[in-house]
């Protein structure tokens, strides 16, 4: 990109300007909010804020001393990965086939990027109750088939029900990224590996997939980020974090311990470290993902 | 309660605000923020007797000094629901509820052997099984009168009572007899239902099954343990209360007293039992639904108030302990082990005194430095 050609301001202020908007967005919904957590964190109050204590690091050192706290990182990452992963895979392949129709596309694509206007908790309940062990109807058909389905007791089935649901919510935006970087591919590209006898198989993975990957390093980002963050009412409308602690991933219990039981330093404390551990991820698929991408 | 306390640290609280009883004590340990309901009746001159109130009730509300801190509202206690019909089609006396919880597992067995898939279910398992267990079988459940006599107080239920009727309860849910169904109140949709043919729950309850369910029900009083003494005791409330905030303009004091007056009108509190399920709050109220002939045209309907107007003794008062909503949490997440068949009862209940009592001295330190 040697002819590339650089605009630069002459005036001193007026860059400053210009972003300002973008900047005090960023400072009210973003920084301040951040700040505020990170000086909560280091507090103790009642419910109301009426009495405010300084303990220093001691909301930290409560978390670290709950072993239960501790496993549901692991929890946390088992779901991020499954969500992120299924969520990529399935959008690329609905994706992909609704790239190649044609007649109709409007319809199936309408239906593909309806449920991303459902909320989260909404999502939930839609699948708490498709799956609910006594009532929901999809169970009764698990159960017909002589498959036992019980999300109360049974992690594994409370861990699927969770994820699927999560995918479920988020297929549709990732859906939506994907088609359009299939059809901002150029047609001769593909048409011409075509004519070198390439199968659609193989026209996929040395064609499409290398020129999406801008797209799917995007989405993973933003996956990850979505599984860390917004998951939460999924979680307290389908499980409620059980059985036991097995779906209470972090930022359920940041809910719970916040919003629940006005634990607001505790709550303070955990976001803290969710805070850092989506921005110490950000940084890596950055720093080491992205090189795998051609831009 | 959360909205409440967004509303006011913005300055805009509403003057009442309804809290459940598991929020009491944090709401005790708020001293900023609320007004005693005691002091609200009394500044504006409305007439005020504490004694007017049913003793576990009030009891429950009011400070060691003496003083009424908030207005007992909506009061239910646990009791024991089962479904006539199904006992008349196992072959069971449907006028004859089981008392004990070994007559419980027969009934279940019975049930289950005629094709029930679900003899017994548990709604809110900790407040059933554990808090209400414990004042009924009168063990202590926490320690400095369950929390009432001090911000010291520390969990109780790893006894060996505890930990039998936990191990009972987890063989009878091996065997099919109890079937887990959630926290919470999720599980009284399968008693409605008819999938679940008995169910221990809130006294609430019972406005909801008379309007909803086809079948014929009863209400007996919980099972307990025969061979424990001093059982049964009492159960302890639930539901909740209702608290003034500070802050607001005299005029509207008066304005409150006068709404709480109106409330616990032995008229209005008596229709409000009837209609719920929900305890008579005032003596009085429980005197005129009895002369009204309520509860023998809708038998079963007194055993929520039996329970409660007995003599308390200090294990049986009530149950009042900070971070109560997260040991809740613990409590149902321990026992799904349980129920799971991942932990023995003695572990699980292990758990719940070793994870609570480190909420509570969290409790204790953060309101002892004020």
């Amino acid at each position: 990109m040697a002819a590339e050609k650089r605009v630069v301001f002459k005036s001193s202020w007026l860059p400053w300007v210009l972003i300002a908007p973008q900047v005090v967005v960023i400072a009210v919904f973003f920084f301040w909010p951040a700040a505020q957590a990170l000086l909560q964190s280091t507090q103790q109050s009642d419910a109301f804020g009426t009495s405010v204590e300084w303990v220093g690091l001691e909301n930290f050192r409560n978390l670290w001393n709950d072993e239960s706290y501790l496993a549901s990182f692991k929890t946390t990452a088992i779901f991020s990965v499954l969500v992120a992963t299924l969520g990529l895979t399935l959008s690329l392949l609905l994706a992909v086939f609704a790239d190649r129709v044609v007649r109709g596309s409007g319809v199936y694509r309408t239906f593909l990027i309806w449920p991303y206007a459902v909320a989260p908790a909404v999502a939930g309940v839609l699948w708490l109750f498709m799956f609910a062990p006594s009532i929901g109807i999809v169970s009764y058909g698990i159960r017909q088939l002589g498959l036992s389905w019980d999300p109360l007791l049974n992690s594994t089935n409370a861990m699927s029900l969770i994820v699927m649901a999560a995918v479920w919510k988020q297929i549709s935006y990732n859906f939506l990224f994907f088609l359009a970087g299939l059809q901002s591919i150029p047609k001769s590209l593909i048409e011409a590996a075509a004519m070198d006898g390439a199968r659609p198989w193989r026209r996929f993975w040395t064609i499409q997939f290398p020129l999406l990957s801008p797209t799917t390093f995007f989405l993973l980002v933003i996956n990850i980020v979505y599984a860390f963050f917004d998951t939460f009412a999924i979680v307290d409308a389908a499980t409620k974090g059980g059985p036991g602690k097995d779906t209470a991933i972090l930022v359920y219990k940041v809910y719970f311990d916040g919003f629940k039981a006005m634990d607001l330093g505790g709550s303070a404390a955990q976001s803290v470290v969710l805070m850092v551990i989506v921005v110490a991820l950000t940084v890596v698929q950055f720093r080491f993902v992205e090189k795998k991408v051609n831009y | 309660m959360t909205a409440a306390v967004a509303a006011f640290r913005a300055g805009n609280a509403p003057h009442i605000l309804q809290v459940f009883e598991v929020g009491t004590a944090t709401m005790m340990a708020s001293k900023n923020a609320i007004v005693p309901v005691g002091k609200v009746m009394t500044d504006a001159g409305q007439s005020f007797d504490p004694k007017a109130y049913v003793p576990a009730v009030a009891g429950y509300y009011t400070a060691p000094n003496g003083q009424m801190l908030s207005f007992p509202f909506n009061s239910s206690t646990t009791v024991f629901y089962y479904n006539k019909d199904a006992f008349k089609a196992a072959g069971l006396d449907p006028e004859k509820a089981p008392t004990t919880w070994p007559e419980v597992a027969l009934a279940a067995a019975k049930l289950k052997s005629n094709g029930h898939k679900c003899p017994i279910s548990i709604s809110w398992q900790g407040w059933t099984q554990l808090e209400s267990f414990s004042a009924w079988h009168n063990v202590e459940f926490a320690s400095k009168q369950n929390g009432l006599a001090g911000m010291d107080a520390r969990l109780k239920i790893n006894s060996p009572l505890h930990v039998r009727h936990i191990e009972n309860l987890a063989n009878m849910a091996k065997q099919g007899l109890f079937v887990y169904k959630g926290r919470g109140n999720v599980p009284e949709a399968t008693f409605v239902s008819g999938e679940c043919a008995m169910m221990t729950t809130s006294s609430g309850f019972y406005g909801n099954v008379k309007k909803n369910a086809k079948f014929n029900f009863g209400l007996a009083p919980l099972p307990h343990y025969q061979d424990v003494p001093g059982a049964p005791q009492n159960t302890v409330i639930g539901g909740a209360s209702l608290w003034v905030m500070a802050g607001k303009k005299p005029d509207e004091y008066k304005g409150i007293a006068k709404f709480f007056g109106f409330l616990s009108s032995p008229e209005v509190q008596s229709a409000s039992h009837k209609r719920t399920g929900y305890l008579p709050i005032t003596t009085a109220a429980f005197q005129l639904t009895e002369k009204s002939g309520f509860y023998k045209q809708n038998p079963g309907t007194d055993v929520a108030v039996n329970q409660m107007i007995r003599k308390v003794t200090d294990k049986s008062r009530g149950i009042r302990l900070g971070n109560y909503v997260q040991i809740r949490a613990i409590e149902d997440e321990e026992l799904e082990q349980v129920w799971a068949g991942k932990k023995t009862a003695k572990e699980a209940l292990d758990a719940i005194v070793k994870r609570g009592d480190e909420l509570l001295e969290r409790f204790e330190k953060a309101n002892k430095a004020k």
